[in-house]
Protein backbone atom coordinates (compact mmCIF):
# COMPACT_ATOMS: atom_id res chain seq x y z
CA UNK A 1 0.00 0.00 0.00
CA UNK A 2 1.12 3.79 -1.02
CA UNK A 3 1.63 5.26 2.80
CA UNK A 4 2.92 8.24 1.52
CA UNK A 5 0.32 8.49 -1.17
CA UNK A 6 -2.73 7.77 1.41
CA UNK A 7 -1.07 10.48 3.68
CA UNK A 8 -0.80 12.91 0.79
CA UNK A 9 -4.17 12.72 -0.02
CA UNK A 10 -5.57 12.53 3.32
CA UNK A 11 -3.67 14.44 5.32
CA UNK A 12 -2.33 17.17 3.57
CA UNK A 13 -2.23 19.88 5.81
CA UNK A 14 -2.03 22.86 2.70
CA UNK A 15 -5.17 21.93 1.38
CA UNK A 16 -6.89 21.50 4.94
CA UNK A 17 -5.73 24.96 5.70
CA UNK A 18 -7.05 26.17 2.29
CA UNK A 19 -10.20 24.87 2.45
CA UNK A 20 -11.18 25.84 6.19
CA UNK A 21 -12.84 28.88 5.65
CA UNK A 22 -15.30 27.81 3.03
CA UNK A 23 -15.38 24.53 5.71
CA UNK A 24 -16.17 27.38 8.54
CA UNK A 25 -19.32 28.38 6.31
CA UNK A 26 -20.53 25.14 5.54
CA UNK A 27 -20.53 24.77 9.17
CA UNK A 28 -22.31 27.40 9.78
CA UNK A 29 -24.93 26.40 7.41
CA UNK A 30 -25.09 22.82 9.75
CA UNK A 31 -25.71 24.42 12.95
CA UNK A 32 -28.70 26.70 11.63
CA UNK A 33 -30.63 23.50 9.82
CA UNK A 34 -29.59 21.85 12.87
CA UNK A 35 -30.45 24.50 15.41
CA UNK A 36 -34.14 25.14 13.17
CA UNK A 37 -34.68 21.10 12.94
CA UNK A 38 -34.36 20.39 16.89
CA UNK A 39 -36.65 23.51 18.27
CA UNK A 40 -39.22 23.10 15.69
CA UNK A 41 -39.01 19.48 15.93
CA UNK A 42 -39.20 19.38 19.58
CA UNK A 43 -42.10 21.45 19.59
CA UNK A 44 -43.82 19.60 17.13
CA UNK A 45 -43.02 16.08 19.58
CA UNK A 46 -44.49 17.64 22.41
CA UNK A 47 -47.37 18.75 21.03
CA UNK A 48 -48.39 15.37 19.12
CA UNK A 49 -47.80 13.93 22.69
CA UNK A 50 -50.03 15.74 24.45
CA UNK A 51 -52.80 15.32 21.98
CA UNK A 52 -52.51 11.98 21.81
CA UNK A 53 -52.60 11.21 25.86
CA UNK A 54 -55.33 13.58 25.83
CA UNK A 55 -57.45 12.09 23.16
CA UNK A 56 -57.30 8.99 24.66
CA UNK A 57 -59.26 9.98 27.94
CA UNK A 58 -62.50 9.24 28.61
CA UNK A 59 -65.38 10.97 27.45
CA UNK A 60 -63.22 12.11 24.47
CA UNK A 61 -65.79 12.65 20.90
CA UNK A 62 -65.07 9.79 18.50
CA UNK A 63 -63.88 12.03 15.80
CA UNK A 64 -61.32 13.10 17.83
CA UNK A 65 -59.72 9.79 18.71
CA UNK A 66 -60.33 9.00 15.09
CA UNK A 67 -57.58 11.84 15.05
CA UNK A 68 -55.05 9.12 16.47
CA UNK A 69 -55.34 7.38 13.10
CA UNK A 70 -53.51 9.15 10.82
CA UNK A 71 -50.82 10.46 14.00
CA UNK A 72 -50.15 6.73 14.51
CA UNK A 73 -49.47 6.34 10.60
CA UNK A 74 -47.38 9.49 10.30
CA UNK A 75 -45.28 8.62 13.10
CA UNK A 76 -44.72 4.83 12.35
CA UNK A 77 -43.76 5.66 8.72
CA UNK A 78 -41.26 8.39 10.10
CA UNK A 79 -39.42 5.76 11.83
CA UNK A 80 -39.69 3.34 9.14
CA UNK A 81 -38.52 5.40 6.15
CA UNK A 82 -34.70 6.42 6.20
CA UNK A 83 -34.82 9.96 6.12
CA UNK A 84 -32.77 10.05 2.92
CA UNK A 85 -35.24 8.38 1.35
CA UNK A 86 -37.74 10.82 2.65
CA UNK A 87 -35.34 13.77 1.83
CA UNK A 88 -34.95 12.84 -1.94
CA UNK A 89 -38.91 11.83 -1.71
CA UNK A 90 -39.71 15.46 -0.48
CA UNK A 91 -36.73 17.43 -2.38
CA UNK A 92 -37.52 15.45 -5.97
CA UNK A 93 -41.00 14.68 -6.23
CA UNK A 94 -42.75 17.25 -4.80
CA UNK A 95 -42.17 19.68 -7.81
CA UNK A 96 -44.00 17.31 -9.48
CA UNK A 97 -47.43 17.98 -7.44
CA UNK A 98 -46.36 21.45 -8.11
CA UNK A 99 -45.02 22.15 -4.44
CA UNK A 100 -41.44 24.27 -4.26
CA UNK A 101 -39.79 24.43 -1.62
CA UNK A 102 -35.92 25.41 -1.42
CA UNK A 103 -33.17 23.38 -0.50
CA UNK A 104 -32.69 24.29 2.60
CA UNK A 105 -36.34 24.17 3.69
CA UNK A 106 -36.82 20.56 2.10
CA UNK A 107 -33.72 19.50 4.43
CA UNK A 108 -35.65 21.53 8.26
CA UNK A 109 -38.76 20.13 6.89
CA UNK A 110 -37.68 16.57 6.31
CA UNK A 111 -35.61 16.52 10.06
CA UNK A 112 -38.47 18.32 12.03
CA UNK A 113 -40.94 15.67 10.49
CA UNK A 114 -38.33 12.85 11.48
CA UNK A 115 -37.78 14.42 15.09
CA UNK A 116 -41.18 15.39 15.72
CA UNK A 117 -42.35 11.46 14.77
CA UNK A 118 -39.27 10.04 17.58
CA UNK A 119 -39.80 13.24 19.95
CA UNK A 120 -44.02 12.22 20.74
CA UNK A 121 -43.20 8.43 20.77
CA UNK A 122 -40.55 9.71 23.58
CA UNK A 123 -42.78 12.20 25.14
CA UNK A 124 -45.56 10.61 25.23
CA UNK A 125 -44.01 7.77 27.63
CA UNK A 126 -43.22 10.04 29.73
CA UNK A 127 -46.49 11.42 30.03
CA UNK A 128 -47.60 8.23 30.34
CA UNK A 129 -44.75 7.20 33.05
CA UNK A 130 -46.19 10.13 35.37
CA UNK A 131 -48.20 8.83 37.98
CA UNK A 132 -51.80 9.25 37.52
CA UNK A 133 -52.16 10.46 41.18
CA UNK A 134 -50.85 13.28 40.02
CA UNK A 135 -52.99 14.47 36.99
CA UNK A 136 -56.48 13.60 40.00
CA UNK A 137 -54.54 16.10 42.28
CA UNK A 138 -53.94 18.85 40.33
CA UNK A 139 -57.31 18.68 39.05
CA UNK A 140 -58.97 18.10 42.19
CA UNK A 141 -57.14 21.38 43.49
CA UNK A 142 -59.06 23.37 40.37
CA UNK A 143 -56.96 23.51 37.73
CA UNK A 144 -57.90 23.03 34.35
CA UNK A 145 -57.02 20.03 32.25
CA UNK A 146 -54.07 21.84 30.13
CA UNK A 147 -52.68 23.97 33.38
CA UNK A 148 -52.07 20.21 35.01
CA UNK A 149 -50.09 19.10 31.68
CA UNK A 150 -48.14 22.33 31.50
CA UNK A 151 -47.25 22.67 35.12
CA UNK A 152 -47.42 19.46 36.46
CA UNK A 153 -47.27 16.43 34.17
CA UNK A 154 -44.92 17.32 31.70
CA UNK A 155 -42.16 19.16 34.06
CA UNK A 156 -42.18 15.41 35.68
CA UNK A 157 -42.09 13.72 31.72
CA UNK A 158 -38.73 15.74 31.12
CA UNK A 159 -37.14 14.26 33.20
CA UNK A 160 -37.99 10.66 31.94
CA UNK A 161 -37.73 11.57 28.51
CA UNK A 162 -34.66 13.63 28.70
CA UNK A 163 -32.00 10.62 28.22
CA UNK A 164 -33.66 8.97 25.00
CA UNK A 165 -34.62 12.35 24.43
CA UNK A 166 -30.49 13.60 23.99
CA UNK A 167 -29.62 10.61 21.83
CA UNK A 168 -32.15 11.10 19.75
CA UNK A 169 -31.04 15.06 19.29
CA UNK A 170 -27.67 13.98 18.38
CA UNK A 171 -28.58 10.95 15.91
CA UNK A 172 -30.88 13.72 14.16
CA UNK A 173 -27.85 16.50 14.55
CA UNK A 174 -25.27 13.57 12.73
CA UNK A 175 -28.53 13.43 9.47
CA UNK A 176 -28.29 17.10 9.44
CA UNK A 177 -24.94 16.33 6.69
CA UNK A 178 -27.28 14.12 4.61
CA UNK A 179 -28.48 17.75 3.63
CA UNK A 180 -25.35 17.40 0.87
CA UNK A 181 -27.41 15.18 -1.42
CA UNK A 182 -29.89 17.42 -2.30
CA UNK A 183 -26.85 19.84 -2.74
CA UNK A 184 -27.81 22.20 0.66
CA UNK A 185 -24.36 23.99 0.59
CA UNK A 186 -23.63 22.39 4.55
CA UNK A 187 -19.83 21.61 5.64
CA UNK A 188 -20.10 18.05 3.89
CA UNK A 189 -20.92 20.27 0.44
CA UNK A 190 -18.44 22.33 1.35
CA UNK A 191 -16.04 19.37 1.55
CA UNK A 192 -17.30 17.58 -1.68
CA UNK A 193 -16.61 20.79 -3.68
CA UNK A 194 -12.79 20.74 -2.21
CA UNK A 195 -12.31 17.31 -3.29
CA UNK A 196 -13.79 18.06 -6.77
CA UNK A 197 -11.26 20.79 -7.00
CA UNK A 198 -8.24 19.81 -5.71
CA UNK A 199 -8.48 15.96 -6.46
CA UNK A 200 -7.88 15.60 -2.79
CA UNK A 201 -9.67 14.01 0.22
CA UNK A 202 -8.19 16.27 2.66
CA UNK A 203 -11.37 18.40 2.97
CA UNK A 204 -13.17 15.82 3.61
CA UNK A 205 -11.12 14.48 6.34
CA UNK A 206 -11.43 18.37 7.58
CA UNK A 207 -14.92 18.28 7.82
CA UNK A 208 -14.92 14.82 9.53
CA UNK A 209 -12.61 16.22 12.22
CA UNK A 210 -14.61 19.38 12.29
CA UNK A 211 -17.98 17.17 12.73
CA UNK A 212 -15.83 15.06 15.38
CA UNK A 213 -15.18 18.34 17.54
CA UNK A 214 -18.44 19.58 16.82
CA UNK A 215 -20.55 16.32 18.08
CA UNK A 216 -18.01 14.31 20.80
CA UNK A 217 -18.69 16.87 23.76
CA UNK A 218 -22.36 15.76 22.90
CA UNK A 219 -21.96 12.19 23.01
CA UNK A 220 -20.40 12.54 26.01
CA UNK A 221 -23.41 14.58 27.47
CA UNK A 222 -25.83 12.11 26.28
CA UNK A 223 -23.72 9.37 28.36
CA UNK A 224 -23.37 11.13 31.50
CA UNK A 225 -27.56 12.61 31.35
CA UNK A 226 -27.94 8.45 31.18
CA UNK A 227 -25.98 7.61 34.07
CA UNK A 228 -26.87 10.22 36.14
CA UNK A 229 -30.54 9.49 35.60
CA UNK A 230 -29.90 5.91 36.27
CA UNK A 231 -28.97 6.73 39.90
CA UNK B 1 -44.51 1.33 -12.92
CA UNK B 2 -43.57 -2.15 -14.03
CA UNK B 3 -40.72 -0.78 -16.11
CA UNK B 4 -39.30 0.56 -13.29
CA UNK B 5 -39.91 -2.58 -10.80
CA UNK B 6 -37.52 -4.35 -13.27
CA UNK B 7 -34.90 -1.36 -12.13
CA UNK B 8 -35.55 -1.28 -8.60
CA UNK B 9 -36.17 -4.97 -8.11
CA UNK B 10 -32.41 -5.48 -8.58
CA UNK B 11 -31.56 -2.24 -5.93
CA UNK B 12 -34.00 -4.35 -3.31
CA UNK B 13 -31.86 -7.40 -3.66
CA UNK B 14 -28.60 -5.26 -2.76
CA UNK B 15 -30.29 -3.73 -0.11
CA UNK B 16 -31.35 -6.86 1.41
CA UNK B 17 -28.20 -8.68 0.82
CA UNK B 18 -26.39 -5.24 2.08
CA UNK B 19 -28.54 -4.80 5.18
CA UNK B 20 -27.93 -8.82 5.85
CA UNK B 21 -24.15 -8.78 5.76
CA UNK B 22 -23.87 -5.66 7.42
CA UNK B 23 -26.29 -6.90 10.37
CA UNK B 24 -24.17 -9.84 10.99
CA UNK B 25 -21.08 -8.37 11.13
CA UNK B 26 -21.69 -4.77 12.94
CA UNK B 27 -23.50 -7.61 15.60
CA UNK B 28 -20.48 -9.33 16.07
CA UNK B 29 -18.16 -7.15 16.69
CA UNK B 30 -20.04 -5.23 18.82
CA UNK B 31 -20.17 -8.24 20.65
CA UNK B 32 -16.61 -8.87 20.64
CA UNK B 33 -15.41 -5.85 21.69
CA UNK B 34 -18.00 -5.76 24.71
CA UNK B 35 -16.67 -8.54 25.70
CA UNK B 36 -12.89 -7.38 25.50
CA UNK B 37 -14.09 -4.56 27.52
CA UNK B 38 -15.57 -7.28 30.54
CA UNK B 39 -11.72 -8.33 30.73
CA UNK B 40 -11.17 -4.74 32.47
CA UNK B 41 -7.59 -4.42 30.75
CA UNK B 42 -7.21 -0.58 31.11
CA UNK B 43 -5.16 -0.21 27.89
CA UNK B 44 -7.98 -1.97 25.51
CA UNK B 45 -10.76 -0.08 27.27
CA UNK B 46 -9.15 2.75 26.57
CA UNK B 47 -8.74 1.72 22.77
CA UNK B 48 -12.24 1.10 22.41
CA UNK B 49 -13.90 3.78 24.56
CA UNK B 50 -12.07 6.03 21.62
CA UNK B 51 -13.16 4.12 18.85
CA UNK B 52 -16.84 3.89 20.43
CA UNK B 53 -16.76 8.07 21.12
CA UNK B 54 -15.32 8.57 17.39
CA UNK B 55 -17.73 6.88 15.56
CA UNK B 56 -21.07 7.61 17.47
CA UNK B 57 -20.05 11.32 16.89
CA UNK B 58 -19.13 11.05 13.54
CA UNK B 59 -21.98 11.20 10.87
CA UNK B 60 -22.21 8.12 8.90
CA UNK B 61 -22.36 9.44 5.27
CA UNK B 62 -19.26 10.85 5.70
CA UNK B 63 -17.83 7.37 7.30
CA UNK B 64 -18.93 6.18 4.02
CA UNK B 65 -17.42 8.88 2.07
CA UNK B 66 -13.74 8.57 3.52
CA UNK B 67 -13.97 4.76 2.92
CA UNK B 68 -14.97 4.99 -0.74
CA UNK B 69 -12.18 7.79 -1.60
CA UNK B 70 -9.29 5.18 0.53
CA UNK B 71 -10.78 2.14 -1.82
CA UNK B 72 -7.81 2.99 -4.71
CA UNK B 73 -5.81 2.13 -1.69
CA UNK B 74 -6.99 -0.83 -1.59
CA UNK B 75 -6.41 -2.01 -5.08
CA UNK B 76 -9.86 -0.53 -7.67
CA UNK B 77 -10.97 -3.88 -7.55
CA UNK B 78 -12.30 -3.54 -4.41
CA UNK B 79 -16.13 -4.12 -5.16
CA UNK B 80 -18.54 -1.24 -3.81
CA UNK B 81 -20.54 -3.67 -1.89
CA UNK B 82 -17.70 -4.44 0.35
CA UNK B 83 -16.48 -0.89 1.15
CA UNK B 84 -20.98 -0.23 2.09
CA UNK B 85 -20.33 -3.84 4.59
CA UNK B 86 -17.22 -1.71 6.09
CA UNK B 87 -18.43 1.50 6.59
CA UNK B 88 -21.57 0.00 8.24
CA UNK B 89 -19.66 -2.32 10.66
CA UNK B 90 -17.56 0.52 11.53
CA UNK B 91 -20.40 2.60 12.40
CA UNK B 92 -22.83 -0.05 13.64
CA UNK B 93 -20.14 -1.77 16.02
CA UNK B 94 -20.11 0.99 17.89
CA UNK B 95 -23.47 1.09 18.58
CA UNK B 96 -23.83 -2.38 19.23
CA UNK B 97 -21.21 -2.26 21.84
CA UNK B 98 -22.39 0.06 23.96
CA UNK B 99 -26.20 -2.00 23.67
CA UNK B 100 -23.99 -5.04 24.67
CA UNK B 101 -21.75 -3.80 27.98
CA UNK B 102 -24.49 -2.28 29.00
CA UNK B 103 -26.33 -5.91 29.18
CA UNK B 104 -23.04 -6.93 30.36
CA UNK B 105 -22.64 -4.56 32.98
CA UNK B 106 -26.71 -5.00 34.52
CA UNK B 107 -25.22 -8.14 35.64
CA UNK B 108 -25.48 -8.43 38.84
CA UNK B 109 -21.68 -9.09 40.07
CA UNK B 110 -22.44 -12.00 42.23
CA UNK B 111 -23.00 -14.29 39.26
CA UNK B 112 -19.62 -13.33 38.34
CA UNK B 113 -18.20 -14.22 42.33
CA UNK B 114 -20.02 -16.88 42.08
CA UNK B 115 -19.17 -18.91 38.92
CA UNK B 116 -15.47 -17.98 39.69
CA UNK B 117 -15.65 -19.45 42.77
CA UNK B 118 -17.26 -22.81 41.45
CA UNK B 119 -13.68 -22.54 39.21
CA UNK B 120 -15.58 -21.70 35.89
CA UNK B 121 -12.85 -19.66 34.16
CA UNK B 122 -13.60 -15.85 31.77
CA UNK B 123 -14.46 -17.52 28.85
CA UNK B 124 -16.67 -20.02 30.65
CA UNK B 125 -18.81 -17.56 32.71
CA UNK B 126 -19.14 -15.19 29.87
CA UNK B 127 -20.63 -17.98 27.39
CA UNK B 128 -22.51 -19.73 30.18
CA UNK B 129 -23.75 -17.61 32.79
CA UNK B 130 -23.91 -13.78 32.02
CA UNK B 131 -24.27 -13.71 28.06
CA UNK B 132 -27.59 -15.85 28.56
CA UNK B 133 -29.01 -13.44 31.06
CA UNK B 134 -27.91 -10.22 29.44
CA UNK B 135 -29.48 -11.29 25.94
CA UNK B 136 -32.77 -10.46 27.83
CA UNK B 137 -31.99 -6.98 28.47
CA UNK B 138 -30.53 -6.36 25.24
CA UNK B 139 -32.97 -7.22 23.47
CA UNK B 140 -35.30 -4.50 22.94
CA UNK B 141 -32.14 -1.95 22.54
CA UNK B 142 -30.52 -4.52 19.80
CA UNK B 143 -33.94 -4.39 17.93
CA UNK B 144 -33.92 -1.06 17.83
CA UNK B 145 -30.58 -0.37 16.92
CA UNK B 146 -30.94 -2.79 13.96
CA UNK B 147 -33.64 -1.26 12.43
CA UNK B 148 -31.13 2.07 12.80
CA UNK B 149 -28.68 -0.19 10.79
CA UNK B 150 -30.80 -1.18 7.94
CA UNK B 151 -32.47 2.02 7.70
CA UNK B 152 -28.69 3.74 7.25
CA UNK B 153 -28.01 1.29 4.76
CA UNK B 154 -29.32 3.45 2.16
CA UNK B 155 -26.10 5.80 2.75
CA UNK B 156 -24.64 3.63 0.60
CA UNK B 157 -26.36 5.10 -2.87
CA UNK B 158 -24.51 7.57 -2.03
CA UNK B 159 -20.69 6.20 -2.63
CA UNK B 160 -23.21 4.81 -5.90
CA UNK B 161 -23.60 1.18 -4.85
CA UNK B 162 -26.58 0.27 -6.84
CA UNK B 163 -29.18 -0.14 -3.61
CA UNK B 164 -32.72 0.75 -3.52
CA UNK B 165 -32.56 4.29 -3.30
CA UNK B 166 -29.85 4.36 -5.86
CA UNK B 167 -31.78 1.84 -8.50
CA UNK B 168 -34.87 4.50 -7.71
CA UNK B 169 -32.83 7.42 -8.52
CA UNK B 170 -31.85 5.98 -11.73
CA UNK B 171 -35.18 5.50 -12.89
CA UNK B 172 -36.50 8.55 -11.88
CA UNK B 173 -33.49 10.37 -13.77
CA UNK B 174 -34.50 7.77 -16.75
CA UNK B 175 -38.04 8.69 -17.11
CA UNK B 176 -38.14 12.08 -15.80
CA UNK B 177 -41.17 10.74 -12.97
CA UNK B 178 -40.45 10.71 -9.05
CA UNK B 179 -43.25 7.37 -9.12
CA UNK B 180 -39.96 5.25 -8.53
CA UNK B 181 -39.03 7.01 -5.91
CA UNK B 182 -42.41 7.16 -4.36
CA UNK B 183 -42.09 3.25 -4.76
CA UNK B 184 -38.71 2.84 -3.20
CA UNK B 185 -40.21 4.55 -0.17
CA UNK B 186 -43.29 2.15 -0.27
CA UNK B 187 -40.98 -0.23 -0.02
CA UNK B 188 -39.23 0.31 2.81
CA UNK B 189 -42.56 1.45 4.36
CA UNK B 190 -43.72 -2.59 3.97
CA UNK B 191 -40.37 -3.85 4.71
CA UNK B 192 -39.64 -2.27 8.09
CA UNK B 193 -43.04 -1.26 9.44
CA UNK B 194 -43.62 -4.80 11.08
CA UNK B 195 -40.22 -4.01 12.74
CA UNK B 196 -41.02 -0.52 14.13
CA UNK B 197 -44.41 -1.90 15.46
CA UNK B 198 -41.74 -4.73 17.16
CA UNK B 199 -39.75 -2.20 18.63
CA UNK B 200 -42.74 -0.10 20.07
CA UNK B 201 -43.77 -4.02 21.57
CA UNK B 202 -40.41 -4.43 23.22
CA UNK B 203 -39.74 -1.48 24.55
CA UNK B 204 -43.12 -1.22 26.56
CA UNK B 205 -43.09 -5.04 27.73
CA UNK B 206 -39.66 -4.08 29.45
CA UNK B 207 -41.43 -1.03 31.37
Amino acid sequence: MDIRGLIDSFFNVRIMLEYLPALGRGLVVTVEIAALSLALGLTLGLILAVVRVSIKRKGTARVFRLLNVPLVFYIDSMRALPPLVTLVVVYFALPYLGVYISRFWSAVSVFVLVLGAFGSEIFRAGIESVDAGQMEAARSQGLSYLQTMRFVVVPQAFRVALPPLTSRMISITKDVSLASVIGVADLLKEAKVGIANTYNTSPLIAAAILFTLLFLPLVRLSAFVERRMKE
Amino acid sequence: MSKSWKIISVGLTNTVQLAVVALICAAFLGLVLAIIRGLKIKVLNFLIIIYVDLFRALPTIVLFMIVYYMLPFFGLSFPLFWAAVVALTINGAAYYEEIFRAGIEAIDTGQWEASRSLGLNFRQTMTHVILPQAIRIVIPPATSNSLELVKTTVLASVISMPDLLYKAQQAAGLWYNPTPLVLAALIFLAMLWPFVRLTSYLERRMV
